[in-house]
């Protein structure tokens, strides 16, 4: 894609995003959306979330023992290191990654749908805004519930690398649970959550312009769909590191 | 009553729509026939502001709508109901939800009155069974029965159809016809149809317009458009053979009456 190209996306997708934050025709409207979408995007996700954070929290404990197999290091710098990874980079980038695979192919693929059979040119007819009406609920969603999403991925992340790790004898359930309490630093979880409210907006936002821009028929819409979790992924890995630099540098 | 006054779009280089002026009248099926391609449904579109033109004006009962603030063309669009070529009904919503869609976004009815106002709607488009039904358990009639009910929920001034009988049996095709002709009636709306399917035009074409390479070629009655003397509409309209015949006997009857003079 040529540099005058992406400019005019970006432009383009500033100025879709101009449309979405205008008012909502009906709040009552917005809200019953919104809870729709907490539940699509949210509560939907949890099942995928919960079984890849219990196995990664296993897999980051059995791997840093593997790696402070020396005598001089402490056993509960498993745990401390689990932790770490878990919260710092694990929940909030690795389960976003998934989930712009989950929810921002879902997303743009609908809106897709909508734009070549003519649904949004219905709705824009009416005199409904429909850029506002179709995504503002869903970036409001997302926004609500990732850090919700995230937290309990920490969560299962850590009992996954207790339980598994403790089975696989590879930490004793006292240095485990030592080490994710030692030199805790609560401001480690808040850049998590910083980082996931950003990723909360970015993943519906730019999978949301893929799928509302699509021309063509169902074939265009699978390239949406694509190109909305690429893309995503591409701006989400972009923002980790503006994100990391300026919180934790 | 629409105006709509020199308008013209092009799509780069290639012009689709070249000063197109036509009047829409209130309480009429006005018809925009043409072949595929030539513009008619970019002109729909230019006119509910999907698509920009280059120039020309579209006045809604005298204001132009391409000069209206964002919230002045809202209120317009509020008026007009739209039914689309492919039906356009909102997948994820039951028919139901469909046809009180604009009822919830722009009224303050309650549930029951949304309600009623639906089922009138549905038993006015024949379809007083389908309210719980998907559109994807819908057949293609059925799709555009329902269509022409969530347009005509909130009672609009004005109905455009995009090619309403796309896809349709000819039996089917006529119930649409028949349907678009009522509700203009009762409704004393300004209906703009978009079509070429020459049943529609002898059964409703109050007001047609012939486009043909983007600009408006010949304009007359249902009554005139079997016997007007333009070349390329007349190749348009007894392109079927069933006109051709009819166009044969009309030959042969003026020729008798030629030499019976």
């Amino acid at each position: 894609m040529n540099p005058i190209a992406i400019i005019a996306h970006i432009g383009q997708y500033f100025l879709l995003l101009g449309r979405v934050f205008r008012k909502p025709e009906k709040s009552n409207v917005f809200w019953q959306r919104f809870f729709h979408e907490v539940n699509a995007i949210g509560i939907g996700s949890l099942g995928i979330v919960a079984i890849i954070s219990i196995f990664m929290g296993a897999v980051i404990t059995i791997q840093a023992a593997f790696g402070f197999e020396s005598p001089w290091i402490p056993l509960y710098a498993v745990g401390l290191a689990a932790r770490d990874s878990i919260i710092l980079e694990f929940s909030p980038t690795i389960v976003s990654l998934i989930l712009a695979g989950k929810v921002g192919s879902s997303i743009a693929s609908e809106l897709g749908n909508m734009r070549v059979s003519e649904q949004i040119d219905a709705i824009d007819v009416m005199g409904v805004n429909s850029a506002s009406y179709l995504i503002l609920p869903k970036i409001a969603a997302s926004v609500f519930i990732f850090p919700f999403v995230v937290t309990i991925s920490m969560f299962l992340g850590h009992i996954g690398g207790f339980v598994l790790g403790v089975a696989a004898g590879v930490v004793t359930p006292y240095e485990f649970i030592y080490g994710i309490q030692y030199e805790f630093r609560p401001y480690n979880v808040v850049y998590a959550l910083i980082k996931t409210l950003f990723f909360g907006f970015i993943i519906p936002s730019v999978s949301a312009y893929h799928g509302y821009y699509t021309k063509g028929g169902s074939l265009e819409v699978g390239q949406s769909s694509t190109r909305a979790v690429v893309y995503s992924i591409i701006v989400l890995l972009l923002f980790n590191f503006l994100l990391t630099q300026l919180l934790l540098a | 009553m629409i105006e709509v006054r020199g308008l013209s779009k092009a799509f780069g280089e290639k012009v689709v729509l070249k000063d197109f002026n036509f009047t829409f009248e209130q309480g009429k099926s006005n018809l925009i026939i043409g072949e595929s391609g030539t513009g008619k449904s970019v002109l729909i579109k230019c006119m509910v502001g999907l698509i920009h033109p280059e120039e020309g004006q579209v006045l809604y009962h005298g204001k132009d709508f391409l000069t209206m603030s964002y919230e002045e063309q809202k209120e317009v669009r509020q008026q007009i109901g739209m039914l689309f070529q492919g039906s356009a009904l909102f997948d994820s919503m039951t028919v139901q939800d469909n046809v009180m869609f604009p009822l919830t976004m722009f009224t303050n009815m309650t549930k029951g009155e949304k309600e009623a106002r639906m089922q009138f709607c549905l038993d006015r488009v024949n379809l007083p069974q389908a309210a719980k039904l998907y559109p994807a358990e819908l057949s293609g009639g059925m799709k555009k029965r329902v269509a022409i009910a969530r347009a005509i929920a909130v009672k609009p001034r004005y109905l455009f159809c995009d090619e309403p009988n796309s896809g349709l049996d000819p039996k089917t095709s006529i119930l649409i016809d028949e349907l678009i002709k009522e509700i203009t009636l009762e409704y004393d709306m300004t209906t703009l149809v978009i079509t070429h399917d020459m049943n529609s035009v002898l059964e409703i074409g109050d007001k047609i317009a012939f486009l043909h390479k983007g600009q408006k070629e010949w304009e007359g009655t249902r009554k005139e458009i079997l016997y007007a003397e333009n070349e390329i509409l007349s190749k348009f309209v007894y392109a079927t053979k069933f006109l051709q015949h009819f166009r044969s006997k009309l030959q042969a009857e003026k020729d008798s009456l030629t030499k019976g003079d």
